[in-house]
């Protein structure tokens, strides 16, 4: 018999287990060993998920134990869903995403086509250009706090010196305008090198032959770019895209450091409305409703984009 | 045998006297905010740790997660604190969820009188439901919201005559609402010694209860009310108000001319910020600050005064203070109560105000030297007098955080107007008194 792992694999397990392994079928010892692993989903994603949905329903608060439990039945989603204020947030969020992303993108895509250009000091620049996303995103939104600063800010002090304008006339936190700004460009300077080392791999797994082939036909350079470049980095682009958005819809952290959802509810992102009803205003039911017609929402548009992601990796 | 026997009871009595000892001395944890009062209960607490042979430790939490981070703690059953100074408006979530020991036996018992406490502290620290002899917390730290402003400018002889050119009085502490806006108004964007300073520095936080702190510094004055009959939750004509709508104006209009730029989301620590770094001509901020900033050596001592809110219709001062109390949770509450009752003390009282913490024990307040004892102590029992608090309930965060949002809405972010505010804030308290079953 020759000595294979499987070989070596049997004469290792112990005669007990042997034995009482022996007679099942292969599908069997499979379901044992995943067993464990889809126990922990079950217990850690889906019982969690089955029973916000059915505290969704009721008016359960977490820091009132002792209180009567009703079943209100979809009263939650009708306030939620009537509520104007609930729709600004959803604006600001959407705000915030669609710029976000279309920025990350433009600049990320820019600088990876750059990068990916042979020339002195690349991988220098490669690593400067990636330490932001290194970062804490609590220190960044710190540091970015002090960069805003209407009296002695530096991103104000620049500004100025390029608009001639006063550094303390104007107030991206503060002012109502310039806020949901304030927080598209602190996210896109964080996270571009994210979707740029996406788009630089994209770029990097394009065959030169191609090029080579391109030039052989007296394509343009123009041309290669739209008829080769751009198709063959699609698939990596739209991936990025995917995961920004889904990062930047629980976008959290960055946003309370910077403006703690104000001025107003200017900024206030689904999220932090969402932790607000949640942990602080503790009514455990309405932000469970809240939580699953977010879900809903993401997954929704996430199922939709991931099939035209499909789509294009397929062509 | 009988010298045997004798000596076996004697060392048998002294380990069980040792193993005793050693039981009734626990490892104690006082939960508060971490500020300046906090330090000088650290110093006034080494007197308890000698006397009574227990440890003290001590969990200061930063104000801006205060709230969040002992309210997670009690709602979840945590044993972290044995003693908690917990802020006053929690005393009703405190009480009806069961978080604070009810100490009406344990002060019978220790014949603790709650008269012996100045009576505005007691009704806003101590007792559930409001009011009646119910009680929760003994009174720790009494405070309010004032100001303080910067005596060596308004000495100034080219500053006063810039003043009365400017307004045709004299510049003087103001006596009511209007002066303060005026004075601060003034200030705006002066050049002092070749430096550019503002007015005054107010709470606009967002996040905690910032802006509601300062509001009602401004509706208090005004004879805002929570409801029109104490008690019914009857809101609507209360809350929103021509004379409400009216403060809330006022606030706005300082918050635009008289404070510094970028000035959105400031609380505590940016008011003392920008006075000590000498931005602003006056500030806001609760007198358990004022201490700490007559000390301060570039702007304290004799650049420093403090007055209290200045009334309008009616005189009004923000409450701010905590009671301290034993949590519910706590496996050492016969050590806990112990604490309490030696803090109750007078002696411990006069010790504590000497120290910096606020006595609100009549015997220190009532003391014929009390009002001279520091430069701010007379203002303090002033604004004691006129105090008033939000609201208790056991619903108090969804309420706070209501009102959080309207206003600053409106003040900060310039949406709608002062009456659309007010309105919404009550269609807002009603539905968390709704859900509460109370209307």
């Amino acid at each position: 018999m020759p000595d294979s792992p499987a070989t070596r694999a049997a004469a290792a397990t112990p005669v007990r287990v042997a034995r009482k392994i022996r007679g099942l079928s292969d599908r069997a010892i499979a379901w044992i060993f995943v067993a464990p692993t889809i126990f922990l989903l079950l217990a850690i994603n889906i019982f969690p998920l089955i029973w916000t949905i059915n505290l969704s329903f009721t008016n359960f608060k977490a820091n009132r134990i002792g209180r009567e439990v009703k079943n209100v039945g979809l009263r939650n989603y009708e306030r939620i869903l009537t509520d104007s204020d609930i729709w600004l947030n959803m604006q600001a969020t959407a705000h915030f995403l669609f710029w976000t992303i279309f920025f990350q993108v433009l600049i990320g895509f820019t600088l990876a086509y750059l990068i990916n250009k042979k020339f002195k000091g690349n991988d220098l620049w490669t690593t400067i250009i990636v330490l932001p996303m290194m970062l804490s995103p609590a220190v960044v939104g710190n540091f970015w706090k002090f960069l805003y600063q209407p009296q002695i800010g530096l991103f104000n002090y620049i500004v100025a010196f390029f608009t001639g304008k006063d550094p303390s006339s104007f107030e991206m936190l503060g002012s109502v305008n310039l806020a949901p700004w304030s927080i598209v460009i602190v996210d896109t300077w964080m996270w571009t090198p994210f979707v740029m080392l996406i788009c630089l791999a994209g770029l990097r797994s394009i065959p030169d032959y191609i090029y080579e082939a391109a030039e052989v036909d007296r394509a343009s350079k123009l041309r290669q770019f739209f008829t080769i470049t751009i198709p063959m980095v699609l698939p990596f682009l739209m991936l990025a895209v995917l995961f920004r958005g889904i990062e930047n819809f629980k976008m959290f952290d960055l946003v309370v450091q910077l403006t703690g959802g104000g001025p107003g509810s200017t900024t206030e992102l689904t999220s932090i409305n969402l932790k607000r009803e949640a942990f602080e205003k503790w009514r455990t039911g309405y932000a469970s409703a809240y939580a699953i017609i977010l879900f809903v929402t993401v997954f929704g548009l996430a199922s939709i984009y991931v099939k035209a992601l499909n789509k294009v990796k397929e062509r | 045998m009988k010298n045997l026997k004798l000596a076996s009871v004697s060392v048998f009595a002294m380990a069980a006297a040792s193993v005793a000892s050693t039981a009734q001395a626990e490892d104690l944890t006082l939960c508060w905010a971490a500020w300046d009062p906090a330090n000088a209960l650290v110093e006034l607490s080494k007197e308890f740790e000698s006397q009574s042979g227990h440890k003290m430790s001590f969990e200061f939490i930063p104000w801006p997660n205060f709230a969040d981070r002992m309210l997670n703690e009690l709602n979840s059953g945590g044993k972290l604190c044995d003693l908690l100074i917990g802020d006053s408006q929690w005393i009703g979530g405190g009480a009806e969820n069961g978080h604070y020991v009810k100490l009406n036996d344990f002060f019978d018992k220790e014949n603790i009188s709650m008269s012996d406490f100045a009576d505005a502290t007691v009704y806003a620290y101590s007792t559930w439901p409001k009011g009646t002899p119910n009680y929760y917390a003994l009174p720790a730290m009494g405070d309010a919201n004032g100001w303080f402003y910067r005596k060596d400018w308004f000495a100034r002889d080219d500053i006063k005559a810039a003043f009365k050119e400017a307004t045709g009085r004299d510049l003087a502490e103001p006596k009511s609402q209007k002066e303060l806006l005026e004075i601060a108004q003034f200030f705006q964007g002066r050049e002092i010694d070749g430096k550019t300073v503002y007015g005054a520095s107010i709470f606009t936080e967002r996040g905690s209860e910032g802006i509601t702190m300062g509001v009602t510094s401004a509706l208090y004055p005004w004879g805002f009310k929570y409801e029109n009959t104490p008690g019914s939750y009857d809101m609507d004509g209360a809350v929103n108000s021509a004379e409400a709508v009216e403060a809330l104006e006022f606030y706005k209009e300082f918050y635009e001319t008289a404070t510094p730029p970028g000035y959105t989301n400031s609380y505590m620590g940016e008011s003392l910020d920008a006075f000590k770094s000498g931005q602003v001509a006056m500030a806001m901020n609760w007198f358990a600050f004022f201490p700490g900033l007559y000390a301060d050596p570039n702007t304290g001592g004799d650049k420093i005064d403090f007055f209290v809110n200045p009334p309008q219709n009616n005189a009004g001062s923000t409450l701010g203070g905590q009671g301290i109390s034993v949590v519910a949770y706590s496996d050492k509450q016969d050590a806990a109560l112990e604490y309490i009752k030696w803090f109750a003390n007078p002696e411990v009282q006069a010790k504590w105000w000497s120290l910096g913490g606020y006595s609100a024990h009549n015997s220190v307040l009532n003391d014929p030297g009390f009002k001279d004892s520091a430069p701010f102590a007379g203002d303090f029992l002033e604004a004691m007098g006129s105090v008033q608090d939000f609201w208790q309930e056991p619903a108090y965060a969804e309420l706070l955080l209501a009102m959080q949002k309207r206003l600053h809405d409106y003040i900060v972010a310039d949406q709608g107007t002062a009456q659309e505010a007010l309105d919404k804030l009550v269609e807002d308290w009603t539905e968390v008194f709704e859900d509460e079953g109370k209307l």
